[in-house]
C-alpha cells in the first residue's frame, strides 16, 4: 500500500457560519471527500408546522443573518402563489430594491471580508486592513450602503420587520428613497473599483462541469422572481421544483444532497446567473465585464470574486433605476385570505437558488414546509470540485493543500449559516 | 458633554444559547443611562464596525464556547489587546465579534474603551429557549453591563 496522508484543522474560518469538511487520500490518490453540513432549515421547517402561514416570511428570515431578505422573498413567493395573488407592480419592485439592499450588502461581505484575502495571501481581512487599509473601507463602505438600502426598504438592516405576505406593512416615500441616491451612486463607483480590483487577481484555469441553473425573469437579471432554467434546456415554472431537483440522503452524513433528478451535478449562484442572464445586465455593469476579461459561460469557481464584483456594480445600477421609476403603491399590501393547498416560491439569494414549499390549511395554518437553501444544492458541486483540486495538487505540502481547499471551498460563498454548523476542514492522509 | 457609548448585544435566538446577547438586551432595554445606545446585532457582526462608529466607548455582549462551565462570565478589556477570537467561534458569526474589533482596531476606528462579555453556553444547536444556567448568568451580565456604562470614571480613565 502507498501512502496515506492525513490533514486536519479545526473549523474552516471565513465562510458565514461553521461545518466541516473531510478529504482523504491514499497512495496519492483522492480517496474520500464530505462535506458534512447541520441543516438548521430542518429545524425551521419543523417549527413551521402549526404556525399561521402569515408568520412565515418573519421567522425564516432568522435562518440566516446575511440573507433575511432571500427567505423572506422565497417565503412571500410561495404563499402569494398559494393564495392566487399577484401583488401589483410597485410592491414587486420595492421587494426588488430591497433584495439589491441584501446583494450588495452580502456580496461586499464575502468579496472583501473572506474572499479577496485569499486571492492576496492574507490570513483574513485584518490582516488584509494592515497593508490595504483603504481596500477594506471601501469593503466596508460598500457594505454598509447595501444595510441602509436594507433599513430604509425593510425597516431594519438585518431581518427586515417590513415585509409581509402580501407586500410592505408600510411603503417609504419618493424622498425617503431619493436619500439613498447618493450613497448608491458612491456605491456603484466603488463597485466598479472592486471590479477592477478583482479583475488583477491571479486565477488558477479552472472549468466545472455541472449543469448551471438559474432562475430567468424575461423583464430583467432574474433576483426575486423568475422560472427556473438551466444551461442544458431545463425551463420550469417553480411549482416543477420537486419533479426535476431530488435531495437525497448521503451515506456518512446528516446532510442531504441536492442533484437533477437525472442524477447530474448541478450549480446555482454567480456563476449560473452571470452565465445564463448576462445579457441583461445593466450597461455598466457588462462593460465592466467586458474589461475584466470575463466571459460568458463562466464555469470557474475561482472567477466567481468577479462575478460578485459585476453583481455588485449591477444591484447599484438598479437599485438606483427602481428609485428613479419610484411610484408610492396606492396600497402597501394586498389583502390576503388563505387557502388549503401547496406553495411553491423561489428567488435567487446572493448564493443562488432558494427554494421554499408550504402546505397550508383552510385555516392558513401550515401544515408542512420545506426549504431548500443554495448551499445545500451546491453541495455536491462542491465536494466534485473539491475532489478534482487535491487529486490536481497531491504534490503539495499539508498546509499549502490546506489553505486551497478552504479557498476552494469559500469560491461558492457557502452561507454555511443556513447549511452547516461547525466546519471543520480535515485532510487525511494516513 | 457626554460622549456617545454603546452597547452591542450579539446573537441568534435560533440557536439556544447563542441567544445569550439578545436576552440581555431585552434586560437592558429602557434601564440605560442617556447617551448610552443599545444595538441588537442578530449574527452579522461586522456591523459592530458601523455602530461603534464615533463612540468613546462600546461594551459588547455574545455567547461564547470556551470549555468552562455555563453560564460563567467572561470579561475582556480589548481596549488595547485582542480577545481570544477563537472563543466566539461557536457563535454562528464565521466573521466573529473577535474579527471585527481587530479589524476596527486596524483602521483606527475602534472606540477608546471597549469591553467584551462572553457568556458561556452550553448548546449551540438549533432550538429556541437558554439554557438553565446560560439563563441565570443573563442577569449577573445585565447588572455588570449596568455597572460599567453607569461608572464614568471607567470611563474617564480610559478616554
Amino acid at each position: 500500500m502507498g501512502e496515506r496522508r492525513t490533514i486536519r484543522t479545526d473549523y474552516l474560518a471565513r465562510v458565514e457560519g461553521e461545518g466541516a469538511m473531510t478529504v482523504r487520500l491514499q497512495a496519492g490518490l483522492v480517496e474520500h471527500v464530505e462535506l458534512r453540513i447541520f441543516e438548521p432549515p430542518r429545524f425551521f421547517e419543523a417549527l413551521l408546522r402549526g404556525r399561521a402561514y402569515l408568520e412565515a416570511p418573519d421567522i425564516t428570515a432568522r435562518i440566516c443573518g446575511i440573507c433575511p431578505v432571500a427567505y423572506q422573498t422565497s417565503a412571500v413567493n410561495a404563499l402569494e402563489d398559494l393564495c392566487g395573488v399577484e401583488v401589483p407592480e410597485p410592491i414587486r419592485l420595492l421587494r426588488r430594491l430591497l433584495y439589491c439592499g441584501e446583494w450588495i450588502e452580502s456580496h461586499a461581505l464575502h468579496v472583501y471580508m473572506l474572499h479577496a484575502p485569499d486571492f492576496l495571501g492574507y490570513d483574513g481581512a485584518v490582516e488584509l486592513a494592515r497593508d490595504a487599509p483603504q481596500a477594506v473601507e471601501r469593503g466596508l463602505a460598500l457594505k454598509k450602503t447595501g444595510n441602509h438600502v436594507m433599513a430604509v426598504v425593510g425597516g431594519r438592516e438585518i431581518h427586515p420587520i417590513n415585509v409581509r405576505v402580501g407586500g410592505f406593512y408600510r411603503a417609504p416615500s419618493r424622498s425617503e428613497l431619493r436619500s439613498l441616491v447618493e450613497p448608491l451612486e458612491r456605491a456603484r463607483e466603488a463597485a466598479l473599483e472592486t471590479v477592477a480590483w478583482t479583475a488583477g487577481f491571479e486565477f488558477p484555469e479552472r472549468n466545472v462541469e455541472c449543469t448551471l441553473v438559474a432562475l430567468f425573469d424575461p423583464d430583467c437579471y432574474a433576483i426575486e422572481r423568475g422560472r427556473i432554467r438551466s444551461d442544458s434546456g431545463l425551463d420550469l415554472a417553480p411549482a416543477d421544483y420537486d419533479e426535476f431537483f431530488v435531495e437525497e440522503h448521503v451515506e456518512r452524513s446528516t446532510a442531504l444532497h441536492s442533484h437533477l433528478r437525472d442524477g447530474g451535478t448541478y450549480l446555482c449562484g454567480p456563476l449560473a446567473r452571470f452565465s445564463l442572464n448576462h445579457h441583461q445586465l445593466s450597461e455598466p455593469a457588462l462593460q465592466a465585464a467586458r474589461d475584466a476579461g470575463l466571459e460568458a459561460p463562466c464555469r470557474d469557481p475561482f472567477r466567481s470574486i468577479v462575478v460578485r464584483s459585476v453583481e455588485l456594480v449591477y444591484a447599484c445600477d438598479e437599485a438606483l433605476r427602481l428609485i428613479a421609476a419610484y411610484e408610492e403603491p396606492d396600497v402597501p399590501a394586498v389583502p390576503m385570505q388563505p387557502v388549503a393547498g401547496t406553495g411553491f416560491g423561489v428567488s435567487e439569494a446572493p448564493r443562488g437558488l432558494l427554494y421554499h414549499r408550504y402546505r397550508v390549511d383552510g385555516e392558513g395554518t401550515i401544515l408542512d414546509a420545506k426549504i431548500v437553501p443554495p448551499t445545500s444544492q451546491n453541495q455536491r458541486a462542491i465536494e466534485d470540485d473539491l475532489r478534482d483540486v487535491v487529486s490536481r495538487h497531491v504534490d503539495l505540502d499539508d498546509d499549502a493543500l490546506r489553505g486551497l481547499c478552504e479557498q476552494t471551498i469559500r469560491n461558492y460563498d457557502p452561507c454555511i449559516s443556513c447549511a452547516t454548523h461547525f466546519l471543520d476542514l480535515e485532510v487525511e492522509r494516513g | 458633554m457626554t460622549m456617545r457609548r454603546v452597547v452591542v448585544t450579539i446573537g441568534n435566538g435560533y440557536r439556544r444559547d447563542d441567544g445569550a446577547g439578545l436576552a440581555v438586551a431585552e434586560r437592558l432595554r429602557g434601564r440605560l443611562p442617556g447617551g448610552v445606545e443599545l444595538v441588537e446585532c442578530e449574527q452579522e457582526p461586522s456591523r459592530l464596525i458601523d455602530v461603534c462608529d464615533g463612540a468613546a466607548a462600546a461594551l459588547v455582549v455574545d455567547a461564547v464556547e470556551s470549555g468552562a462551565a455555563p453560564g460563567t462570565l467572561h470579561r475582556f478589556d480589548a481596549s488595547a489587546h485582542p480577545v481570544p477570537a477563537r472563543l466566539f467561534r461557536s457563535s454562528t458569526h464565521a466573521f466573529g465579534v473577535g474579527e471585527a474589533i481587530e479589524l476596527a482596531r486596524a483602521l483606527g476606528r475602534l472606540p477608546a474603551r471597549v469591553i467584551v462579555y462572553g457568556i458561556e453556553g452550553a448548546t449551540f444547536a438549533a432550538g429556541e429557549g437558554l439554557t438553565e444556567p446560560v439563563a441565570a448568568a443573563v442577569e449577573r451580565v445585565a447588572d455588570a453591563v449596568l455597572a460599567d456604562v453607569c461608572n464614568p470614571e471607567g470611563d474617564a480613565a480610559h478616554a
